[in-house]
């Protein structure tokens, strides 16, 4: 639904429909449709409508990166989704960092931190939360990797050179130095599936002959709320689509000073007169309000219910993926209270 | 993920004294905004029921304050129960809308694989 010209929309279709973006403040930012609040509106929550009206559009995928729109649904229920994709969803992360061997400049504990951050390329779906903290940990919920590097002097290098990359081997730690290390059935079970991190060129340490790094790491299963690391999102956000009227006829010089207030593509001037072409692809910087001629020419709004999610996957699971996980946990996470309901006779 | 032979409560329910069923507030454990608000409006949206809000206590404390008041005389389990069905059908229509649009995607077009170069 793109900006007519003078549309006019009954006050309190404007209420329920659109969050205003005014001079000094946002109007209307929270849902009213609740039973009651509106005479001669049945707001009763209706499945049948609510499916109706409720619409997925994805616009872009690819294995990185993914964007998407939800349409017909509140604000509550999509800002669950982005909250889970961000802190919910489980991810394997190395948590336990065994240090043999560590006569590097970087601090063991800045070395271990370093190493929690590093995405490790293994489903965690495959995996089991580790349920006791003591255990040694089996198959089942941990990964073995092992980074085992030395660095020496170059027997090879020109006597004169400065350059690093000549005089020493093994002088930057990278994590394409991380090996997996198969427990159990391991080996049987990820057969077909190097277990890795997601990179190779992310640089852990920088090293000088005689110095080396042995450690031995453990990952777990975690989620976002417990550590950043284990967040399988770069990041997941979402923006309500703008809706932008004009409420009258703007033409020659106004209309190109219009058209350079929003972001390019969204106005085009067509018969000297400004038109709205695409309302989306503006990022309501509000520019025309500091143009006292353009202040009353526009309105500025967004739908309410039409979220415009972008998820970036940090490349443990792909963007899809995510966004399904997402959903199951909310689901979960309703079944746990039911079941709760049921099982115990509340007084 | 509750440690092995603790009773960790997951959901209490405190009720003012000689107040009737419908008037009760429910304690969730381990929650917060997300399934908070979300349980929030779609309980809003249930119809018979007076007030619904949530509050979390302390930041520190992973726990919410859910109250719903009922009107007539119907037990705030009700719409609780109802609450979390109807919020659990809404993710199993998103989940399910979500699939088949991906399949459309995949269909029209092979998926843009852009191969991650290396710096």
């Amino acid at each position: 639904i793109f900006g007519k010209m003078a549309e006019t929309m009954n006050i309190v279709e404007e209420i329920r429909n659109r969050v205003i973006l005014g001079e000094y403040n946002v109007k209307n930012v929270h849902t009213s449709d609740y039973p009651g609040n509106y005479p001669g509106y049945d707001d009763t929550w209706d499945m049948q409508k609510f499916q109706k009206n409720f619409r997925i559009d994805i616009v872009h995928l690819d294995e990185s990166t993914m964007e998407f729109d939800m349409v017909g649904i509140d604000a509550a229920i999509a800002n669950a989704f982005r909250r889970i994709l961000l802190a919910e969803v489980p991810t394997m992360a190395i948590e336990k960092v065994f240090i043999y061997n560590n006569t590097s400049i970087v601090q063991d504990e800045v070395l271990a931190h370093r190493l929690g951050l590093v995405p490790i390329k293994a489903d965690p779906r495959l995996f089991e939360y580790r349920t006791s903290a003591e255990e040694e940990g089996s198959e089942i919920d941990t990964i073995q990797l092992q980074l085992k590097i030395k660095c020496s002097r170059n027997p090879r290098a020109t006597k004169d050179s400065a350059d690093p990359r000549e005089l020493y081997l093994n002088h930057m730690v990278y994590s394409r130095d991380i090996k997996w290390v198969p427990i159990g059935n391991q080996a049987d079970v990820f057969a077909d599936s190097v277990i890795a991190p997601v990179h190779d060129d992310i640089l852990i340490a920088q090293l000088r002959p005689g110095q080396e790094l042995d450690v031995i790491m453990h990952c777990v299963k975690g989620i976002g709320q417990d550590h950043a690391k284990f967040s399988p999102v770069a990041t997941a956000s979402y923006r309500l689509l703008p809706d932008i009227t004009l409420l009258e006829p703007v033409e020659g010089e106004r209309a190109e000073r219009l058209k350079r207030c929003f972001s390019r593509g969204v106005i085009d001037i067509q018969d000297v007169v400004a038109k709205v072409v695409d309302s989306r692809l503006d990022t309501c910087s509000r520019e025309f309000l500091r143009h006292d001629d353009l202040k009353n020419a526009v309105k500025l709004a967004r739908f309410r219910d039409h979220f415009i999610f972008t998820v970036e996957s940090t490349g443990i699971l792909p963007p899809d993926v995510l966004v399904t996980e997402a959903i199951k946990v909310l689901m979960v996470k309703c079944q746990r209270f039911l079941s709760e309901l049921d099982s115990t006779d509340l007084e | 993920m509750a440690g092995e032979g603790e009773k960790k409560p997951v959901l209490e329910m405190v009720q003012a004294d000689g107040a009737d069923e419908g008037c009760v507030t429910f304690v969730l454990h381990n929650e917060d905004h997300t399934l908070g608000n979300s349980l929030r409006y779609m309980i809003m949206k249930t119809a018979d029921v007076d007030f619904c809000g949530y509050t979390i206590t302390h930041p520190s404390e992973s726990k919410i304050n859910f109250r719903i008041q009922t009107r007539g005389s119907i037990p705030a389990t009700e719409p609780l129960r109802s609450g979390l069905n109807e919020l659990s059908d809404v993710c199993q229509h998103v989940l399910n809308t979500f699939q088949v649009s991906l399949s459309i995607t995949y269909e029209i077009n092979c998926p843009v694989v852009v191969q991650h170069t290396s710096v």
